[in-house]
This record gives C-alpha cells, structure tokens and sequence, in this order.
C-alpha cells in the first residue's frame, strides 16, 4: 500500500434549495474532481478560502460525507464501501474547527475515553490509553477538570488526546485554529508536529493560515472546489502573484523577496523564512 | 443571574465522597421516602439529626447549602403560607374577615416547610457529593432493568451528559447575546408583560440557532469518533460496590426503622 | 473631546472563591477620531475593559468619561450613552435574529426610538457601508455567508449613530478575503464616518495596518501604550507576553545585528522593503 489516502476524481455535490418559490433546486460542486494523494507519516497542509471545498475534503477522508462520483480510499479501503465505515473512523481521527463543540463529557479524561468505550476497548487498556493520551498533549494536570474552565487552545488539545486514545494512523484537523488566539494556535501546531515527527501519525492540516500551512511537508492550495496549487512550502509560497490573486495570505518574508527582486536585486524565488532572507541579503555585505 | 449554586458538586475527599454513586442514589430515595412516612416532629428532629450528621460527615460547608437555599426560600415560604391560611380545623388563633388562622394551620405550614427543606437539602447532598458523570452512570444502570420495556436508558444518560456539559456553555453564550443585544439598546428589564416577554424574542432566537447549530457539530463529531449508540460499548470506570457502600445501606435501613419505630411510639403516646 | 478611562478597578465573582481581578487600576485617554488597537491575549481583560465603555459593565471604582460625561452616573442616560459608543461583540453574527437583514439592522435605531424615515436612512447607510447589496436586503441573514453575516451585524451597530466604535476581534474566523474586506470596511468607517474607532485584536498584523496608536494590556493593567512603531519594537517585551512582533520586525532586527544599517521600528512590508533597497542599491 503506497498511499495511506488517496483520491481519485472525487467529486462531491450538494442540494442548494431554491430561494424563491416555484425556483428549482439546483446542484453545487463543493468538491469537483479532487485527485490526492498522502503517503504513510506525511504532514500535508490543506490551504483555502472558506467554500473552497477544503472541509468537504475532510469529512470525505473520514466517512462523514460519501462521494457523490469519484472514489477514496483510506488505507486501501473506499469510503463507498458502507460496511467499513467503522474502520475508517477508526483509523482517521478528526479534529474539528469550534472546540467547544466537540467535547462531549463533562471531565476531561471522560472525554478522552470515549473514542476507545466506543470501539470496545477493555477499561484497564482505555485506563492505559487515556493517560498516554493525555500526557502526549500536555493535559496531564487537567485529567479531572471540567472543559469549560479550559482555554481554547487547551480544550483542542483535549480533542486531539481523545483521537490519540483511539490509536488512529491518520488525523485530519480541519481549521483547528482558526478561533484560537496565538498562543492556543502555538500550542496546538506543537502538539501536531510532535505527534508528526514522533509518533509517526499522517496529518493532514486544514486552515487558512499560511504560517500554519509553511510548517507542513507539503502544501495542497484548493480553490472552488479542485486544486489550486500543490507542493512544497517553497514551491508553493513562492508563486506570491497566483496566491494573492486567490486571496490568500502570502509570508511577509516572502514578499519582502519577491519586492526586492522587482527592485532588481538579486534573490532567491523561493524565499520563506526570516533566516533565507536575511542569509540572502546578506550577500550583499 | 449566573449564581444558582444548588446542589452543584463540591469537590472535597469524604466518605460520603467515596460510596459509589448508585448507592448514594438509592440512599437519596430511602430518604426522600422516609421523610413521606414522618409524621411527628421527634420523627423530623430525629431526620434533622441525622441529616446533620451525613453533611458534617460529607465535609460539605453548611454555609454553602444555606446559600443553595436562598434561591428558593420564596417557595419554602409560598409552601408554608398557603398552608396557613387554607388549612381548616383546630383552634382558630387570630381571624380577620373570612381569614382564619388555625393551630392546625400552623402546624401543617411549619411541618411542610420543614419537610421540603429536608427533602431539598437531602437530595442536594447526592449532587454535592457526586460528579455529575457518576450520577449520570447511576442512572443509567438504575433504569437499565427498565431496558427490557423499551426505556432508552444509554441514551438518556448520554443526553444528561451532555446537557450538563453544555449548561456553562450555554449560559455564557445567553450571557453574551444579552449584552449584545443590550448593545444595540435592547430593554429587558421594563415594561409589562407583554413587552417582556416579546423583549425576549431576540434573546431566545439566536440562543436557539446556535443550540442547534452546536447539536449538529456535535453530532459529527460524535460520530466520527465511532459512536453508536450502547453497541459494543465499554466504559473505563468501571463502578465497584465496596464494604462501605454496603454500610451506607445498613446506616439507611436502621435509620428507616427507627423513623418508624418513633411514629409508632408517637401514635402509642399521643405526641404530635 | 476624548474618551478618558481613570484609575477604573473590576473583580468578577468578589467576595467568592472564583474571584479574579480583570481590571486593576487602568487609565488611558483616547482622542475623538483617533484610530486605537488594544492588544492582549484571552484573559488579559480587554473584552472586560470594552464592556465598560458603553455601560455593560461597571467598575468597582474609578471612573469613564466619555466627552466631559461620567458616562455611568446617569441611568437615563444609558440609552443615550449606548449609541455614541457603538460595541461590535466577538462573533457579532451570533446576535442576529430577525427575519430580514433589513430588519435585523434596524432593531437598533428602532428602540433608540427613531421615526421611521430616520431608521430608513440609518439602515440603508448603514449597510452601504459595510458593502451589503441592495438585493440581500429582505433575506434571512441566515441565508447569507459567514462574512457576509458577520457585515450585517456590524452594520447593526453602525446604524445607532455611534461617534465611538468599539470592536471586539472583528476579523476572528474569517479567511484572509473576509478579513481583508472587514479591516477595509473599518478603515472606511473611521476616514469617511469620522468615527472614533477601538480595535481588539491578537493580530499584530491586524493592528500594524491600522491603528495610530496601540495600547497593550495584560493582567487586567495596561502595560505598554504609544505607536505601533514604539510598540513593535519592543520585541523582547511583547514575547515575554505572549505576543510578538510582525515578521518585518523580525527582520529589520536581524539585518541590524548582521551590521546593516537599517531602522529598528520597522514592522510593515513597504518600510522594510525600502530600508533594506536603501542600504543595498
């Protein structure tokens, strides 16, 4: 099995009821003919605009949504295939945009287990996983804290531990930062870096952050439903114009590059961070 | 408005703490039934006792359970007043026009009010000293024999579950439109009626729109992490009676029995 | 006339075991038609010291005076009071209700007690303004995009009349597109309206295009204030904080250490781009 996900001219549309009487109901693409793939361990970001289609993509990737044409396939295994939707959960976690929404218990290791009571895990093991789980994303100390008194960045954590209980080989988030401050936005890029690097867990990120996106093993632009761009961080940041015509943030870094450029001075096109640029002018010393 | 502090856990280590919380349940309605069959006030002192005696027991603050109180003294009272002045029979003590107070009346009015201040603290003792989890649990296995007649009992814990998880939640959000809406020169306070409650309206719409738009996000993500109902659910506490819980039961037995052996003696003696 | 906050103090939950100070001791001045960010991360008190401004909140002691008015003095004046100052919530969006836009926006002139010509007037401005087309009017706001609700709710308040607008992460949630249409939109509001305008952000970014003064708050105190170029300077301090600077001033900072002579308050794309062209053609 080469790819853990993949995609191959998915195509998802959805029902827009008519708004006036008598009007018809017509049909929209959200997602119209994505083909991905994500190997084993990979970080892939996924970049757009609200309605671009990027959180349509997630909840194909975890069964929630089915292809209206098109197939996915999670670890071999099409989401098509009604029977295995369990399995697929299972395996694909999924963390969502509002943290307050996705916490069902009113104690915070409550919550942690009730991924694994759902799939029928012995108690001394959910025991077991639960306290991994939680240590693995900082939360330790707030094992038997009610979520409400948790910050948001907190509170996705705990969202996060309660998918690492269930043992899954894939987490998607999708924009799992876009209500949190930076430092809730920080703790929760760390989190997905270390499960990443350490644990050896595919991530697909979804967000509209660049700086979130530039962090990732590959960037996946969507726009109106299909693919935009796609790349490395560098490729990608470093197609500035096609990124702003899309109306997406770009580095300031950069941009800093692109404008000296255009001034005539020399620099590399796929400058990203403050080190290539500062390391580019430098040069010129 | 965000005060009610009745009967919300207490968070302190206690044997009361400790007993397993389908016992302290099941301990809750033997009180609660007890203070049915009451009839005399040595029976009610006896009950106050030994009240007392489970909340110093419980380390629970009594100030605190006063303060739980107050929120509802005005039915206490409104309990108590109509028992005053509809209650007929027994000497007349004061009379005004065709308002006649009677001994009887009192004593109706003063035993109510005490019954229903038993009754509250007592049941507010099984909230302070259990995790609103654990009390949901209880209640799951206390209606799971109800199963077999098509009582949904996972599911109605899961619902209180998640009731009591959104209530903080809820409450700040009403909080926030509130003042929101206060913003753009709402008035919630004046007005008759009428006005009050139509003040109401953009109040309770967008607290509505956001429960629904919650439940629904909830829903994902409850089924993206494998729920499905009580199919092939385990559960990581798992709840364990131990000799102490089968003591609590034991203390709820004699103190029934002696509840009933002082009406008896009561009846035999003539005390009221 | 200005916005004067003096020696304002507010606990939550006193006298229990929840209490928290969120205010201690604040004091700030704020000029009519200044443009004015207030920065903090969650919990620093700056949504508490915005809901002092228009008289939600009052303070244990000190005092706002707004244009030579105790603003809390007076409880007939409370209407009065929140119209001038014009509070935009965190997700605004949420507070929507009624059955059209048209009418969403008008419950606020309406129980300012405006006849129907003038809320007529202030409605259609209003969403004018905030770019919301004529055809939209009489749907449900409900119907509309996140950004879009997000306009209406804005247009809510602006249709009070307010000389002062007060707006509470205005941009939280939305995508860069719906965030740049927003701060645009503010920009507008405050040029063209001539409105006094407070805005709340954790976006440095956000704050660095639009403000002309900043004031950062943490721990319920106000522990730095002056221009953005004062501010982002202060690198090391907005770190220790919790904040941080723009990445230009990252940069500028670097390049300055390398033994380039570029200014230090530097924190905007165009000056960093001119510096380094000035050091280098």
């Amino acid at each position: 099995m080469e790819y853990i996900v993949k995609t191959e001219n998915l195509v998802f549309e959805y029902q827009v009821l008519p708004t006036e009487e008598g009007g018809e109901t017509q049909r929209e693409a959200a997602l119209a003919g994505v083909d991905i793939t994500v190997k084993q361990g990979e970080f892939v970001a996924v970049l757009g605009h609200n309605g671009s289609g990027k959180s349509t993509l997630a909840k194909q990737i975890n069964c929630l949504l089915l292809p209206t044409s098109g197939t996915v396939w999670v670890k071999g295994i099409a989401t098509a295939d009604g029977d295995r939707a369990w399995d697929i959960r299972s395996s694909v976690g999924m963390v969502f945009q509002n943290p307050d929404n996705q916490i069902i218990a009113t104690i915070v290791e409550e919550d942690v287990a009730f991924g694994p009571e759902n799939l029928g895990v012995a108690p001394a093991e959910i025991r077991k996983r639960v306290n991994g789980a939680l240590a693995a994303v900082g939360m330790t100390q707030y094992a038997g804290n009610p979520p409400h008194y948790l910050s948001g960045g907190q509170k996705q954590r705990v969202a996060i531990a309660g998918i690492l209980a269930m043992r899954p080989d894939i987490i998607v988030l999708d924009e799992p930062t876009a209500m949190l401050d930076p430092i809730g936005r920080r703790e929760v890029m760390d989190v997905v870096k270390i499960l990443n690097r350490e644990e050896g867990i595919t991530i697909i990120f979804i967000t509209h952050f660049m700086d979130e996106a530039v962090q990732a093993d590959r960037v996946i632009v969507m726009e109106e439903g299909k693919i935009a761009m796609e790349g490395t961080p560098h490729a990608v940041f470093s197609r500035i114009d096609e990124l702003k015509a899309i109306g997406l943030d770009v580095p300031q870094c950069a941009e800093i590059g692109l404008r000296l450029r255009q001034a005539g001075i020399d620099m590399p096109t796929d400058i990203l961070t403050i080190d290539e640029l500062v390391e580019a002018i430098c040069q010129y010393k | 408005m965000l005060k009610i502090t009745i009967g919300q856990y207490y968070p302190v280590q206690s044997p009361i703490h400790r007993l397993d919380a389908r016992m302290k349940l099941l301990c809750t309605i033997i009180f609660i039934t007890v203070l049915f069959f009451i009839g005399n006030f040595l029976g009610y002192a006896f009950a106050a006792v030994f009240l007392a005696g489970m909340i110093k027991l419980s380390k629970v603050p009594p100030k605190y359970l006063i303060r739980g109180l107050r929120a509802i003294i005005f039915i206490i009272f409104f309990t108590a007043f109509l028992n005053i002045f509809f209650t007929a029979g027994g000497d007349v003590i004061f009379s005004w026009g065709p308002i006649q107070i009677t001994q009887q009346g009192l004593v109706n009015a003063l035993r109510m009010a005490v019954r229903l201040v038993m009754l509250i603290i007592g049941s507010s003792m099984l909230t302070l000293t259990t995790t609103p989890i654990q009390l949901t649990e209880a209640i799951e296995f206390g209606l799971s024999p109800f199963k077999k007649i098509g009582v949904p009992a996972h599911e109605i814990a899961m619902m209180l579950t998640i009731a009591l998880r959104f209530i903080p939640t809820l409450m700040e959000e009403m909080d926030k439109i509130m003042k929101a809406q206060m913003a753009r020169g709402a008035d919630f306070d004046t007005g008759g009626l009428f006005k009050k409650a139509k003040s109401l309206v953009p109040l309770l719409v967008p607290l509505f729109i956001s429960s629904f738009r919650r439940a629904d996000e909830l829903a994902l993500a409850m089924e993206a992490r494998c729920y499905r109902g009580d199919v092939g659910r385990t559960r990581m506490k798992q709840m364990k009676m131990r000799f102490s819980d089968y003591q609590a039961l034991a203390v709820m037995g004699l103190f029934f029995a002696t509840i009933l052996g002082i009406e008896r003696l009561a009846g035999l003696w003539g005390v009221w | 006339m200005s916005i004067q906050i003096v020696n304002v103090d507010y606990t939550y939950s006193r006298g229990t075991a929840f209490e928290k100070k969120a205010l201690n001791n604040v004091s700030l001045t704020i000029e009519k038609g200044e443009f004015v960010g207030l920065i903090g991360h969650t919990g620093s008190g700056k949504s508490t010291l915005i809901q002092h401004l228009n008289v939600l909140m009052r303070p244990d002691s000190g005092s706002i005076i707004i244009d030579g008015e105790d603003i809390g003095a007076d409880k007939s004046r409370l209407k009065a009071i929140r119209s001038k100052v014009g509070l935009v919530f965190q997700y605004p969006e949420h507070q929507l209700f009624e059955m059209t836009v048209y009418k969403d926006v008008a419950f606020g002139p309406a129980n300012a007690g405006l006849d129907a010509d003038e809320v007529n007037k202030r409605v259609l401005d209003a969403l004018a303004i905030v770019g919301i087309p004529e055809e939209l009017h009489q749907k449900s706001p409900f119907e509309l995009s996140g950004g879009q609700k997000r306009r209406v709710a804005i247009a809510g308040i602006l249709a009070m009349g307010p000389e002062i607008l007060v707006l509470d992460e205005p941009t939280a949630g939305l995508d860069p597109r719906g965030r740049d249409e927003i701060l645009n939109q503010i920009k507008i509001m405050h040029e063209k309206l001539k409105l006094t305008v407070i805005l709340v952000s954790h976006s440095m970014e956000d704050i660095a295009r639009l403000a002309d003064r900043i004031f950062v708050i943490n721990h319920g105190e106000i522990v730095m204030s002056g221009t953005p170029a004062e501010i982002f300077v202060q690198t090391d301090a907005l770190e220790s904080l919790g904040l941080s600077s723009t990445q230009s001033t990252y940069v500028a900072r670097r390049l300055r250490a390398a033994g380039f002579d570029v200014p230090e308050d530097i924190y905007t794309v165009d000056a960093a781009v001119s510096a380094i062209l000035k050091v280098l053609m």
